[in-house]
């Protein structure tokens, strides 16, 4: 279980597969991961997060990422 | 890294600097030949990484080849400060007129080279240094710029040396400010240099620390000294811990998290940034504390990797806290190293409160990492708070000064 970084994968997004490879290229700590049809995240590298805020843009905010600490 | 004796004279050798007939023997028997091949009078010296091999019974001296056989059957079999000869270096032993210390190093406060030159040769330079001043020099000059003869002859002149003696030892160190540059040293150092009964000088003795991080680079000379990957040359073999940090780091590419070297203390440090290790361990024994443990890191390590070292540091028999502390970081995230260590803490099973003594990583994202620390209510320093000043309030945690 993540610590400090929770990612909320927004539903509406599940449908976009174009989307799903894009941010699995762009988030730089191999936070994404495509699990058949369906956007995942992977749980160990969550807390590496580094918030540079690449899958917001490329998912036009369907991706939240969330600090646990504040 | 450092270099076998005989290592140090191949390589001044290449440089032109004149050296006693001399032979590297693995065997007694090695020896013996060696000695009949040189002929006369021999000296015999362990190959060992540490000083002090006279005192140890570590340099004999022997009139026969049969003589040289037996020295070097002693030799072979004596340890020195716990390291183990892997040799025996056989060379023809020389009448001394006069000894001269020569040395090429970094002076990091200068950042630049240093050639130190004394008439007083074969004695602790320091002791020259504080008790006959006037018989050491001290000259700079620079890593950029063609090394110029000049130099050499300058640090050489300045402690009263003339006439032959000045053009020969001008070439003496003028060849070792040549090999200190060309082959990335930490220092190269030939002490003594001896004038012979005939006039002639050479070097008898030669010291050489290679940049640990220009083995890389220098591979073609390592190669030529039959230097593999896996030789280490460190003082001592690394503990169990220390291969552990060394694990650590080479667990994930991204950044630095090890290089650690273990001590008896009961505060673990997780300490880097630019130097900053050795001034923060130094701050830390100036406040009276005892380090468990020596570490860098730096240049943006995961989060994963700084957990890993922090829980490795706390698993140290002793540990009662960890002190976190950087000089002001650029190319580390404050907040990666604060959730480092804060997961290191936990997955160690420790409450971070209680177990970090002081976070100082002033730089990048700092109030990120400020979020984070007061969360998990860790006592957190600024920039406005010296190195020194957060050492010392680690230790005092301890019940130090």
């Amino acid at each position: 279980m993540a610590m400090f970084i929770r990612v909320d994968i927004d539903e509406a997004l599940q449908a976009e597969t174009a989307l799903h490879k894009r941010l699995v290229e762009v988030c730089p700590v191999d936070i994404f991961a495509v699990d058949g049809a369906r956007l995942v995240t992977v749980e160990k590298n969550l807390d590496e997060c580094t918030l540079c805020d690449l899958c917001i843009d490329a998912s036009g905010d369907k991706v939240k990422v969330v600090k646990l600490y504040e | 890294m450092r270099l076998y004796e005989f290592e140090a004279k191949q390589v001044i050798a290449k440089f032109g600097v004149p050296l006693p007939k001399r032979t590297m023997a693995r065997t007694a028997e090695e020896a013996e030949a060696a000695a009949t091949s040189i002929g006369g009078s021999v000296v015999l010296k362990s190959q060992v990484l540490s000083g002090g091999r006279m005192k140890a019974g570590g340099v004999l001296f022997a009139e026969t080849p049969a003589e040289a056989k037996a020295a070097a059957t002693t030799i072979l079999a004596l340890t020195i400060n716990g390291l183990e000869p892997t040799g025996v270096l056989v060379e023809e032993r020389r009448k001394v007129v006069q000894e001269y210390y020569a040395a090429v190093t970094w002076d990091g406060r200068a950042k630049s080279p240093l050639i130190i030159f004394s008439d007083m040769g074969g004695i602790d330079i320091e002791e020259v240094a504080e008790q006959h001043p006037e018989h050491l020099s001290r000259t700079h000059f620079s890593n950029l710029r063609p090394f110029s003869d000049y130099i050499a002859k300058v640090a050489v002149s300045s402690v009263g040396v003339t006439g032959n003696e000045l053009g020969a030892l001008t070439r003496i160190v003028s060849a070792l400010a040549r090999a200190f540059l060309q082959y990335d040293m930490t220092l190269a150092e030939i002490n003594p240099i001896a004038r012979l009964e005939d006039g002639t000088i050479i070097a008898l003795d030669s010291h050489m620390d290679m940049e640990e991080e220009a083995r890389g680079s220098q591979r073609a000379l390592l190669t030529e000294l039959a230097i593999s990957d896996d030789e280490t040359r460190q003082a001592r073999p690394p503990t169990p811990f220390e291969i552990a940090g060394g694990q650590v780091d080479a667990s994930d590419p991204r950044g630095v998290a090890g290089r650690v070297v273990e001590f008896d203390g009961n505060l673990g440090l997780i300490i880097g940034a630019g130097g900053g290790s050795l001034t923060l361990f130094d701050a830390v024994r100036a406040a009276g504390g005892r380090a468990a443990n020596y570490c860098e890191i730096g240049g943006n390590p995961s989060v994963g990797k700084a957990a890993a070292l922090t829980k490795l540091v706390l698993s140290k028999p002793g540990v009662e806290k960890i002190a976190v502390m950087m000089s002001v970081v650029s190319n580390t995230r404050a907040d990666m190293m604060a959730r480092g260590v804060v997961l290191g803490c936990i997955e160690a099973g420790k409450d971070p409160a209680e177990t970090i003594a002081i976070f100082r990583v002033p730089g990048s994202w700092e109030e990120e990492a400020v979020k984070i620390l007061q969360k998990y209510h860790v006592e957190y320093v600024d920039r406005t708070v010296s190195l020194f000043e957060a050492a010392r309030r680690a230790v005092a945690k301890l019940g130090g000064s």
